[in-house]
């Protein structure tokens, strides 16, 4: 743990309700709350945790894409909205496609690294329920490359781009196990998110969710290989999460014992115009995680929690594997077999995920950190799983594009 | 000439109508894939749109934008093979606006019926009076090219009586959408006795590509569906009278309608369906089929005193629904129409839990039609409902026995009168046109 020159701690996680279809309060035609409420609910949730808050220094937002959603720029100019001290102190907003939240929790961390601020406030936020999914879905799309492979894409973009992995998964690995294997990973994540107040599918009621997820695909209206309950959901949401040096949690007035260590992070960034070396796998991911372990120098089975970029069920299944806690092709036996279950070997999305809790794409980053978080410092409510003493550690791992764009980070129950 | 050619110059009469409109939706967007493949590159496509005034052909206009662009929306995965080769299209936004406007592009809007006079299919949705329609018909003969053939929307009148009339020889069936045309997947078709060859397999092949469900009915007026609803409906009004002394007029209607939607899972209360439909089309659809079919028992008094004081349900502009036997508020029942005070009276909660109560003593709660709805075991459970019902011994229970047992009278009947070739098409009509749980032909009673 010899990574960094000083102790980073986070603090204070708050998400907002992932709202969107399956809530019950949404709906469609009714107004709904602006991309501003969501970056100030999220930013006076984590702040009402600390004593402090005029002594956080900066403001990181991640965000993907308000500019089409919301035809909003400039989303530094709403911190100082969160609270009065934030009046003109430094914000900066970040990018990364589905990863803008990863980025903003480094942005953060660098920042501190680099003696500027003791304390960073990161927040994540994305509204996408502003447009029909047929006109989001060319939004996100800018996630791939947009002259080199648009054109040629799917009416779904994205959906297709995975309903391809998991396509050449089905012809490498048996189209039966990985099919049974993406309807299982479906069903923890309702499972999970059933115990998160805030999941989008918290109000789910299905009485046989292996059946849905088991729903053959409609290559006619969707894509040919995925059904729409592989998808993670349109979401509207925010989440913020509060780093700090150890001298920044004392100026917050936040006890070490609720705070948790960041042992180390890797940032990987892959080539846009280049296609994925192996649809079969998530190489950047991997490197990501790999790295991550080496500099926090602990390996996969170390883990008690880990949060994947499930954007698809078949992403969640390949991402296990990129995490390293299952081999290469044995991602959907080891889901079948319940090991990534709140009670299984490594519990995974214990909150419900991006398809149990929903994906509201720039914030997810983020809303994984917290999470992660929450588990180590044992306030994860209904969805607290064990942390045993001997595994005091969890990973994130967020993804942004078809693995193009990677931040993996492991934290650690504080050692002091 | 194929199906294709014919689709080069189409024309719809009464297309700002409720069908019509719908009917043009369905027409142009099936015109618009034809004109825009390769082969057809160069050729010139129309398909004129009639209806009698600019007031509705402006009203026209606006509804078929909204219904191109959302039926864009659920095609984009197949517009975007269409728009392949065209590389300044590449959002899916992009590619839907120009399957709209591409599709725009083809549409005439008229007063004028000449504009017929280049189309080798006609589809007719004007109002449901033979007079007007033979007229129509009649004159469409004399404008349009002499090998036009005819697809009527008529919902009762016999297609034999249009055809020998207007005298197309032949060159006319009954094409029976269901409302509204976009959504509703049922077209009942009806030859004539003497309808071409031709056009039954035009008739059939168009309903294929529109992916209807196409249900075959004899050419007896009110053909499976409406010779259903128009009985079903008869005998609620029948029954009004004779519960009315009991109850009042507004307590009859009440109770025959809660009968109907709640005991008998129905989508919505008998009452509350004729008020969709509206009760001038229910009195016409009687009246016509009382002519054709000569049977003088078709025919209701109380409907014809709500329509002697103008009340006749059926939907304002908005599509909200407007009063008829029942009063709506916000389109949910509010009240009943008592027509011997000649004013609604308007729900009071003792007044509804009294005859509630008198219907249902127990409070046994059933299971309403959208919980049902998509329920894998849903026959099973309607089949444990009816057997309970049977069991219950209620005043309620035992007016929906009734009503059960007549809907499956009616069923059978129109398979004995050769109306149906058999129960299946029966059942099929009033499941897939009148969205039923069950049809009424079923093994319950
Ligand atoms: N509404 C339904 O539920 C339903 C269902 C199935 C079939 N139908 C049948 O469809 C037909 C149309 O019914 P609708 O409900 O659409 O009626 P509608 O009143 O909504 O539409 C009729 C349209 O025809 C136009 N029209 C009348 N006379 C015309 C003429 N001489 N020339 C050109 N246009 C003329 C009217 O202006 C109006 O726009 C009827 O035969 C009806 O029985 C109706």
């Amino acid at each position: 743990m010899t990574y960094f020159r000083k102790k980073i701690y986070a603090t204070a996680g708050f998400n907002t309700v992932a709202l969107g279809t399956g809530r019950k309060e949404f709906h469609p035609k009714k107004p709904r709350p602006g991309i501003e409420h969501y970056i100030k609910e999220a930013g006076m949730g984590s702040i009402n945790q600390i004593q402090n808050p005029e002594n956080i220094d900066e403001g990181v937002i991640g965000n993907f894409m308000a500019a089409r959603f919301c035809n909003q720029g400039n989303l530094g100019g709403f911190f100082p909205m969160v609270h009065p001290t934030f009046q003109y102190k430094p914000c900066i907003r970040v990018e990364g496609a589905c990863d803008s939240g990863g980025l903003a929790l480094v942005t953060a961390i660098k920042t501190i690294l680099a003696d500027m601020a003791d304390v960073v406030m990161c927040i994540g936020v994305e509204v996408q329920n502003s447009v029909k999914a047929i006109y989001g879905a060319d939004y996100l799309a800018g996630a791939g490359w947009f002259s080199g492979e648009r054109k040629e894409g799917h009416a779904y973009f994205f959906p297709d781009q995975f309903s391809q992995r998991a396509g050449a998964c089905y012809e490498k690995f048996g189209n039966e196990k990985m099919r049974a294997g993406m309807a299982q990973w479906y069903v923890n994540a309702i499972e999970n998110a059933r115990k998160n107040p805030d999941a989008q599918e918290y109000h789910n009621k299905n009485s046989d969710l292996l059946a849905t997820g088991m729903t053959s695909p409609n290559p006619k209206a969707f894509c040919e290989h995925i059904n729409v309950f592989d998808c993670s959901k349109v979401s509207d949401g925010g989440s913020a999460l509060i780093f700090a040096s150890e001298e920044g949690l004392k100026k917050i007035g936040v006890e070490l014992k609720d705070a948790v260590e960041m042992i180390s992070f890797a940032q990987v960034q892959d080539n846009l115009t280049t296609p994925p070396p192996d649809l079969t796998k998530l190489s950047t991911c991997a490197v990501a995680a790999k790295r991550a372990y080496d500099r926090a120098e602990i390996k996969p089975s170390d883990l008690s929690v880990l949060d994947v970029h499930d954007c698809f069920t078949i992403a969640g299944l390949l991402a296990v594997e990129a995490a390293g806690v299952a081999g290469y092709g044995e991602g959907a036996d080891f889901v079948i077999d319940g090991n990534t279950k709140s009670y299984g070997i490594i519990p995974t999305n214990t909150t419900g995920g991006l398809v149990g809790y929903g994906h509201p794409t720039g914030a997810s980053g983020v809303r994984q950190a917290v999470d992660v978080v929450k588990q180590l410092s044992g306030k994860a409510g209904d969805c607290q799983v064990k942390i045993s003493p001997d595994k005091p550690f969890g990973m994130m791992s967020s993804m942004g594009g078809n693995d193009i764009t990677v931040v993996a980070m492991v934290f650690s129950i504080s050692s002091a | 000439m194929n199906l294709d050619e014919r689709l080069q110059n189409v024309t719809i009469i009464g297309a700002a109508g409720k069908m019509g409109s719908g009917i043009a939706v369905l027409v142009a967007q099936e015109m618009s894939k034809l004109k825009l493949k390769q082969e057809n590159k160069g050729k010139i496509y129309r398909l004129n749109l009639v209806d009698i005034t600019e007031e509705a052909l402006d009203g026209l206009r606006s509804y078929l934008r909204v219904q191109l662009v959302k039926a864009a929306e659920k095609s984009t995965v197949l517009l975007r093979q269409i728009y392949a080769d065209r590389k300044d299209l590449i959002e899916n936004g992009e590619i839907i606006n120009a399957f709209v406007d591409d599709t725009y592009a083809l549409l005439n809007f008229t007063t004028d019926y000449n504009i017929a006079k280049d189309s080798h299919l006609v589809f007719e949705a004007i109002f449901e009076n033979e007079e007007i329609k033979i007229k129509v018909l009649k004159s469409l003969k004399e404008i349009c090219l002499p090998d036009a053939l005819f697809l009527t929307n008529t919902s009762s009148i016999p297609i034999s009586f249009l055809d020998e009339k207007a005298g197309l020889g032949g060159r006319i069936v009954g094409y029976h959408f269901y409302n509204p045309p976009v959504i509703q997947k049922l077209v009942e078709i009806i030859y004539a006795d003497n309808t071409t060859e031709e056009l039954k397999e035009i008739g059939l092949e168009f309903g294929k590509r529109l992916r209807k469900k196409l249900v075959p009915a004899a050419d007896i007026s009110g053909f499976i569906g409406n010779g259903h609803f128009s009985r079903d409906g008869l005998y609620a009004l029948n029954k009004v009278e004779e519960l009315k002394d009991e109850y009042g007029y507004h307590g009859a209607l009440y109770i025959m309608n809660k009968v109907s939607q709640d005991f008998l899972v129905r989508p919505m209360g008998i009452f509350q369906l004729i008020d969709y439909v509206g009760l001038d089309v229910f009195q016409s659809l009687l009246r016509v089929m009382k002519t054709h079919l000569k049977l003088e028992h078709l025919n209701s008094d109380l409907l014809n005193k709500f329509m002697d004081k103008k009340i006749a349900g059926g939907q304002n502009p908005n599509g909200s629904q407007k009063d008829g036997f029942i009063k709506y508020e916000k389109n949910r029942p509010a009240g009943v129409y008592n027509i011997e005070e000649g004013k609604y009276r308007m729900f009071d909660e003792d007044w509804r839990a009294g005859i509630d109560k008198k219907l249902n003593p127990t409070n046994e709660k059933f299971a309403p039609w959208r919980a049902l709805l998509m329920d894998g075991k849903k026959m099973e459970k309607l089949g444990t409902h009816f057997n309970n019902l049977k069991g219950m011994n209620t005043y309620g229970s035992e007016l929906a026995l009734d009503f059960l047992k007549t809907t499956k009278d009616i069923g059978e009947n129109l398979v004995k009168d050769g109306v149906a070739n058999s129960e299946k098409e029966v059942n099929e009509v009033l499941m897939n046109g009148f969205f039923w749980l069950y049809g009424p032909i079923h093994n319950f009673i």
